[in-house]
């Protein structure tokens, strides 16, 4: 079993097998196997499950973000709104974040899952993070 | 997508009104509302309410024990998709169209959190959700939900 320490993936992602997988343009893609536990209907992915990946997978990069910039901000998330587009089939799903705005206080996070091919999302995520400053810089 | 499961259909008595504890009694037992252990609380004319325990392998956090975020996305899918299906008296097969969750507060650790999704309104298509999730009482919520669920396969009226 993976640990968090290691992997910097939370319980429940770990809980749901999601591992980092690969890397786009720096920033973690995260995968996740399909099984009974991130099933919905028979045979498709519960769109709780395709949110927690999306999730993970902003959270990554905006992570990869702050050390970027040499930060050790906490981050908050405020909100997320999911988008499905298409259903999720039987097989490892796919997902990666993109910060389009990190400011002082807050960030803009996008995140996109696929299976198939990344041109082809089956569901984005786009999210607020609030920026809690641990010390003066 | 939410369970907007055909299959489901097959499965609940038919001439019979949709029963929200009956129907999370059989899909708690699979997939990913199994791994969630999602429990039947209540239910009215429009409304049903979840919930779901507090576990080790749901945080997000080891050091604070917070629940993941996303366990509360799918506790507000599962209770506001049901919503739909009981104003409507019946199950119709439909898929999650958009969700959009604030989050007002983390749910704290060993504390079991609970959804309650309301169905708003109803088209011949869409179905209009809202709801919130809560820690007991309802009057100190750690989140607010809105959607849209689209109906599949066949239309109401």
């Amino acid at each position: 079993m993976s640990d968090t320490k290691i992997t910097g993936l939370p319980p429940y992602a770990l809980a749901l097998d999601m591992a980092v997988v690969d890397e786009l343009d720096g920033v973690p893609v995260i995968g996740m196997p399909f099984a009974d536990k991130v099933q919905g209907r028979p045979g498709f992915l519960h769109g709780g499950a395709i949110s927690g990946l999306l999730e993970m997978a902003a959270i990554a990069a905006i992570h990869r973000a702050l050390q970027a910039k040499g930060s050790d901000s906490a981050i908050k998330q405020v909100n997320v709104t999911i988008d499905f587009m298409r259903g999720g089939v039987g097989q490892m799903t796919y997902a990666v974040g993109e910060v389009t705005r990190l400011g002082r206080t807050m960030a803009n996070v996008e995140a996109r899952a696929w299976q198939e091919s990344r041109d082809k999302p089956i569901a984005m995520g786009y999210m607020h993070y609030l920026i809690k400053a641990k010390r003066e810089a | 997508m939410a369970f907007g499961k055909p299959e489901l259909g097959s499965l609940i008595p038919g001439g019979t009104a949709f029963d929200p504890a009956l129907v999370n009694k059989l899909m708690g037992k699979f997939g990913h509302g199994g791994f969630l252990d999602m429990e039947y609380v209540g239910h009215g004319e429009d409304w049903v309410e979840l919930a779901i325990d507090w576990r080790e392998d749901l945080v997000a956090d080891p050091d604070t024990g917070i629940l993941a975020s996303a366990v509360i996305i799918s506790l507000m899918d599962n209770a506001t998709s049901m919503s739909i299906w009981t104003k409507l008296g019946e199950f119709r097969p439909q898929v999650t169209m958009d969700l959009r969750i604030d989050y007002l507060r983390p749910s704290p650790s060993g504390e079991r959190v609970y959804g309650r999704g309301i169905c708003y309104h109803l088209t011949h298509s869409i179905g209009f959700v809202r709801g919130f999730a809560h820690n007991g009482n309802p009057d100190d919520p750690l989140a607010h939900a809105s959607g849209t669920f689209i109906r599949v396969g066949d239309r109401v009226g």
